[in-house]
């Protein structure tokens, strides 16, 4: 068998696959960050509280919610409903919850700071995320849920050189789709251009006669939106828990430092790699690869401060 | 007018000595001295934050690793090497201040919110160090360490005479930070936190001021952290993790940013609340304080010191 620096090569590229897959993650989830970043000029601490959703309520659908005894302290209601929805249908309705989740948020709590230091912003989320994790610790205890793996795409190709798992490729392409889609739905269209406008200057925008404070609730459902596709996508490959995001989220703001928030493709591309080099670190030096990207944080910081993508301001 | 901010006023002595005395008193009076104790750590700690945020402007969201971190080497130097208890509080300041040099490096070379998440990545990375290290116990933490002698000849196991040296630290740590703020060093890191390019073009080396800052703050963090193994006997994980962090900001927030009485009344508030859910809520207790949070931010930025001096300041404008 072909090794490289006496690792068996299968392994590597194995590893290699594991770490595409956490980087997608990463890619998608610091997207949303630097999508809502830009507008909002707030960094969102809920993010992985939000991923956290995602992942629930596909477990919940494949689990099946059943609305009929919906019990609120001692009283008992019968809405009379039944949800049951597959791994598909969650790749739908999560994205869906969570965006509607962030709509509340942002029209409740974070409108009333957009005028306050950005702290207040990252402080906000923080209460929110300790909220959201509490209450699952509370109603599902820190034990982890699995999620099957949908039927369609258990098992694994062949491709000759390597054994994929479908799934994992699946990840990665799905990811892909949605990370590009997102960057060309900014960088490429009229709405992306109004965005890029209002990330400028929102009061010029505003004057233009565009519904400023519209957008900034649609970017806010929009990156929560992504992070629980993020979470969707992901039940199947990690167990779901009620901190599942919240260590997730300080490496996707390592991610975010490393990259610089000021760019679409940067978070994507700086996503991937360290997910990526994060892969090889657990080959080479497993004790290493749970702090191997804050490693890279501290040295990128000491050598281009703005990050790689990132402009000096 | 702002006598319970500045502190130097005489109506601000009045008030420091009254608390000193209700101190004092309070153990005499059935409050239980290790619950007090407990408390003036995390106030310390919430002193040394707001050194940070409230004057510096700098919103570390890591400080949990200096304290927990100081706590852990504190309890590593009374178990496993003998120290007496004051070398071995010395100890945990001493790591705290070389962890406080590294982050703080690397961190002031960003500004605002990455300032915020450089030092939360940073910090993540340092409890991964204290949960892997051979000698901090993994997940249970080092427990069952005992107070010792101070200086070798009084013993701190009884809890009256640990509540005297807790209190005389804390006043000390308290008067240190007044001096601080006050001195000509204290001016310009406020001048930092209003305007920092007016900082610079006036000539100061505003790195060097902010890297100061950072490692004093980290330092009297660990002070804070290593006396909370005394008073408990034991260190946890629990001291390093990032709630920990969240924690020290909502008792800063909550208190008073900027104040020299908040970070202490925010401390018993919180410390308080914690150990009244703890038997009343249970498992509702993070939910709780993450909605207290989320109120503090909306509706109540200024906290309780902060309201009570606007109100006065309201009142003096009046009459």
């Amino acid at each position: 068998m072909t090794e490289i620096f006496g690792v068996p090569f299968q392994a590597l590229l194995g590893q290699l696959m594991l770490g595409l897959v956490n980087g997608s993650f990463y890619a998608m989830l610091s997207l949303g960050l630097a999508v809502i970043f830009g507008l909002l000029g707030v960094v969102n601490f809920a993010h992985g509280a939000m991923y956290m959703l995602g992942a629930y309520v596909a477990w919940l659908g494949l689990d099946g919610v059943d609305l009929t005894h919906v019990q609120v302290g001692s009283q008992v209601w019968n809405l009379g409903i039944q949800f049951h929805f597959n791994f598909w249908a969650a790749l739908l309705i999560g994205p869906l919850v969570v965006g509607l989740v962030g709509i509340v948020v942002e029209k409740l709590l974070l409108k009333r700071l957009y005028k306050l230091d950005p702290l207040y912003g990252l402080l906000l989320t923080f209460g929110l995320a300790l909220m959201v994790q509490g209450l699952f610790l509370q109603h599902y205890g820190s034990s982890g849920q699995s999620y099957d793996t949908p039927e369609e795409l258990s098992g694994a190709i062949n491709l000759g050189f390597m054994i994929l798992p479908k799934y994992r490729g699946f990840v990665i392409g799905a990811s892909m789709v949605v990370c590009f889609g997102t960057w060309f739905l900014i960088e490429r269209t009229r709405l992306g251009a109004l965005l890029r406008a209002g990330t400028e200057n929102p009061s010029l925008v505003q004057a233009f006669g565009v519904n400023v404070p519209l957008m900034v609730t649609l970017t806010y459902a929009g990156g929560a939106a992504l992070a629980g596709l993020a979470g969707v996508l992901a039940a199947p490959v990690i167990q779901v828990t009620p901190l599942m995001g919240s260590n997730l989220i300080i490496v996707v703001f390592a991610v975010v430092v490393i990259g610089g928030m000021g760019s679409i493709i940067g978070s994507i591309i700086t996503g991937l790699v360290l997910g990526v080099l994060e892969g090889f670190t657990r080959v080479f030096w497993p004790e290493a690869s749970n702090v191997v990207v804050f490693f890279i944080m501290a040295i990128v910081l000491m050598i281009r401060p703005a990050g790689l993508f990132g402009k000096e301001k | 007018m702002g006598w319970l901010g500045q502190g130097t006023q005489r109506a601000g002595r009045i008030t420091w000595i009254v608390a000193l005395l209700a101190l004092i008193v309070a153990p005499f009076v059935g409050v239980y001295p290790i619950f007090i104790a407990q408390a003036l750590c995390f106030a310390i700690f919430a002193m040394a934050f707001n050194l940070l945020l409230g004057y510096t402007g700098l919103l570390s969201f890591g400080h949990a690793a200096f304290f927990g971190g100081a706590a852990y080497v504190t309890a590593w130097l009374l178990q496993s090497q003998h120290l007496t208890p004051e070398l071995a509080l010395l100890g945990g300041m001493a790591a705290a201040a070389v962890a406080g040099i590294v982050v703080g490096l690397i961190a002031i070379r960003r500004q605002g919110i990455y300032f915020a998440m450089v030092t939360l990545a940073l910090a993540y990375m340092l409890s991964f160090f204290f949960l892997e290290a051979p000698f901090t116990g993994g997940e249970n933490g080092l427990q069952g360490i005992e107070r010792g002698k101070l200086f070798g000849l009084i013993s701190l196991e009884s809890d009256m005479a640990l509540y005297w040296f807790v209190l005389a630290i804390f006043v000390a740590v308290f008067l240190l930070v007044l001096r601080i703020v006050h001195s000509p060093y204290g001016q310009v890191l406020k001048a930092i936190r209003e305007n920092e390019p007016r900082a610079i073009s006036l000539g100061y080396n505003i790195d060097r001021y902010k890297l100061l800052a950072f490692v004093l703050s980290a330092s009297l963090a660990g002070l804070g952290g290593a006396l909370k193994v005394l008073v408990l006997h034991l260190a946890t994980l629990q001291d390093v993790r990032w709630e920990q962090s969240g924690e020290v900001i909502l008792m800063t927030l909550l208190g008073g940013l900027g104040t020299f009485a908040g970070p202490v009344v925010g401390a018993f508030t919180v410390v308080g609340l914690q150990n009244y859910l703890s038997d009343t809520a249970g498992s509702w207790t993070i939910v709780i304080i993450g909605g207290i949070f989320v109120l503090c931010v909306v509706a109540f930025r200024k906290g309780f010191v902060g309201e009570l001096l606007a109100w006065q300041q309201r009142r003096a404008k009046k009459s």
